[in-house]
């Protein structure tokens, strides 16, 4: 045995562990910054105000961001109302019925290519296709922007679970007589129910802090409104409105505003890593 | 031989794609009675035992070539309904396969299938393929627990259980007791012995000693051939084939 090489080669381990260590230290450090920053601003602006008043007009001294906020539930729900159904439906015929096709793979590509699109261009896509029609900007639009978004995150995610399933799983049903649709239902669905929600949660986060899409769809509203037909306030918009503005006690609305999508965000999160682990242990 | 066939095998060719598993198989299977498979690992014998409900359907360049007749019926042929087919030949698997379900709930799946039956007739019916499957005793005060919550052994004889309480013809066992302790062997063998009297059984077994004990007349296959086939007694007793003898003692496999 080479003494001297083992030492050689035991130094280059720590070098490597420290400069790991050094690289996710600086990663965390701004993170922190950032969400350390995010509390301090925005702390101060929680208050019931901000969930029962209107957004103010400017220089906004008090008021809050109720419509924003109740916009930002509408749309969020009929978002998932429309693309969850969609995308687990779709994903269980990549993974059960068209795994092996040539149209499933290109459905995959294309699913890829849509969970990567930037959010601006499916906004632009649905003025073409709603508010250019319509001839006016609407919460409806600004849902069916966002369902948009979530149907390649259920679809993907809904495919990868159902490939986790094992096989052994469908020979057994299958051994017993049960057709495809049956087994789907019963028995493939039941087994990755948690990493289907999981998906479904993350689809929420993601797009409870979407701005581009809602920018000329859904577009904003200064007044209490949950008429689909109408222009509906969301939260992220409205931070982006109030961030650019002059005026301080906007400002502050903002913050409190990035801070409450921040903190929903985390919390589903939260939420979809103890149904991730609960699965796992049961 | 006075026994009957159940099914018939006859020049029975199986393809992974190209390559050719099985190389003209024609043996019977008698009715209630256990015939035993056996040869070393990639001798067909699973793939044999995959034929005989066409699970190997649910893969696509897996293809049978030839006939297989359950009671003068050829299942490989189109007109056969796959999902019948396997309501009458059922599987049980090498690795315990329960649902993500209640044990209730996993014994009523298959009956709910294909049979309409009030609340006590479904319970009935699922404690009588319990007991038979030698499971009732243990599982009686916890029949709404997860079947996922089980030991090993306990889960092969629930997916046993599950699988006679469909009240299948035939029963293809794929090697079941291959990753269970010895005393849950010991059960699933016991069991074997007690479902014959209603059932037609084939076993895959890796476990020489297991097939000599629980079946009525063995087939040894070898590199995708049926080596040799006849009663066990004459198969461990006087093996004709050199093959067989050799493997029998232990040389290889």
């Amino acid at each position: 045995m080479n003494r001297a090489r083992y030492e050689r080669r035991k130094l280059n381990n720590t070098i490597f562990l420290l400069t790991s260590l050094l690289a996710t230290a600086f990663g965390l450090s701004w993170l922190l910054a950032i969400l350390g920053n995010l509390l301090i601003s925005g702390i101060t602006h929680i208050n019931l105000d901000l969930f029962t008043k209107m957004t103010p007009p400017p220089p906004g001294e008090g008021g809050g961001l109720a419509n924003a906020i109740v916009g930002s539930l509408i749309m969020s729900a009929i978002a998932v109302a429309i693309g969850t159904p969609v995308g687990i439906l779709a994903g269980t015929w990549l993974a059960e019925y068209g795994r092996y096709s040539r149209f499933a793979q290109v459905v995959r590509s294309l699913n890829d290519i849509l969970l990567s699109a930037p959010s601006i261009v499916i906004g632009l896509f649905v003025y073409e296709l709603i508010v250019a029609t319509t001839h006016h900007f609407s919460g409806f639009a600004g849902a069916c922007a966002l369902a948009f978004i979530v149907i390649p995150i259920v679809l993907r995610q809904t495919e990868t679970m159902l490939l986790l399933v094992p096989n052994s799983l469908r020979e057994a049903t299958s051994a017993l007589g049960a057709p495809t649709a049956f087994i789907v239902q019963r028995v493939i669905w039941r087994s990755a129910r948690a990493g289907i929600i999981t998906g479904v949660l993350l689809a929420i986060a993601r797009i409870s802090g979407e701005t581009a899409p809602l920018l000329f769809t859904a577009l904003n509203n200064a007044f209490w409104s949950t008429d689909l037909n109408a222009p509906m306030a969301s939260v992220p918009v409205v931070i982006f409105q109030m961030a650019v503005s002059p005026y301080k006690g906007w400002h502050e609305l903002a913050w409190a505003g990035a801070l409450l999508i921040t903190a929903t965000v985390l919390l589903l999160s939260v939420i979809a890593r103890i149904i991730g682990s609960e699965d796992k242990h049961r | 031989m006075t026994d009957n066939p159940k099914i018939s095998i006859r020049d029975l060719e199986f393809y992974y794609g190209k390559s050719r598993a099985l190389h003209g198989i024609t043996m019977p299977l008698h009715e209630r009675k256990v015939t035993a498979f056996m040869g070393p690992s990639g001798c067909g014998k699973s793939t044999l035992l995959r034929v005989l409900n066409r699970i190997y359907q649910l893969y696509p360049n897996q293809r049978a070539v030839g006939e297989v007749l359950l009671d003068g019926q050829d299942i490989l042929s189109p007109a056969q309904d796959v999902n019948l087919l396997r309501a009458s030949v059922g599987m049980v698997f090498q690795k315990p396969t329960p649902f993500p379900m209640t044990i209730f709930e996993n014994v009523a799946f298959g009956i709910r299938l294909y049979e309409k039956l009030s609340k006590a007739q479904l319970r009935d019916r699922v404690e009588d393929a319990l007991r038979r499957a030698a499971l009732w005793d243990e599982v009686k005060d916890k029949l709404h627990m997860s079947g996922l919550a089980l030991s090993g052994g306990q889960q092969q004889r629930l997916c046993i259980a599950r699988t006679i309480a469909t009240r299948p013809e035939v029963i293809l066992l794929d090697e079941p007791a291959s990753a269970l302790d010895p005393i849950s062997t010991g059960k699933i063998e016991e069991l074997i012995h007690e479902l014959k009297a209603e059932y037609t059984i084939a076993i895959v077994t890796h476990n020489l000693q297991q097939a000599h004990r629980v079946s009525d007349y063995t087939a040894f296959m070898y590199l995708g051939d049926l080596v040799e086939f006849g009663t066990t007694e004459q198969m461990f007793g006087d093996p004709k084939d050199p093959k067989t003898k050799e493997y029998i003692s232990g040389h290889f496999g």
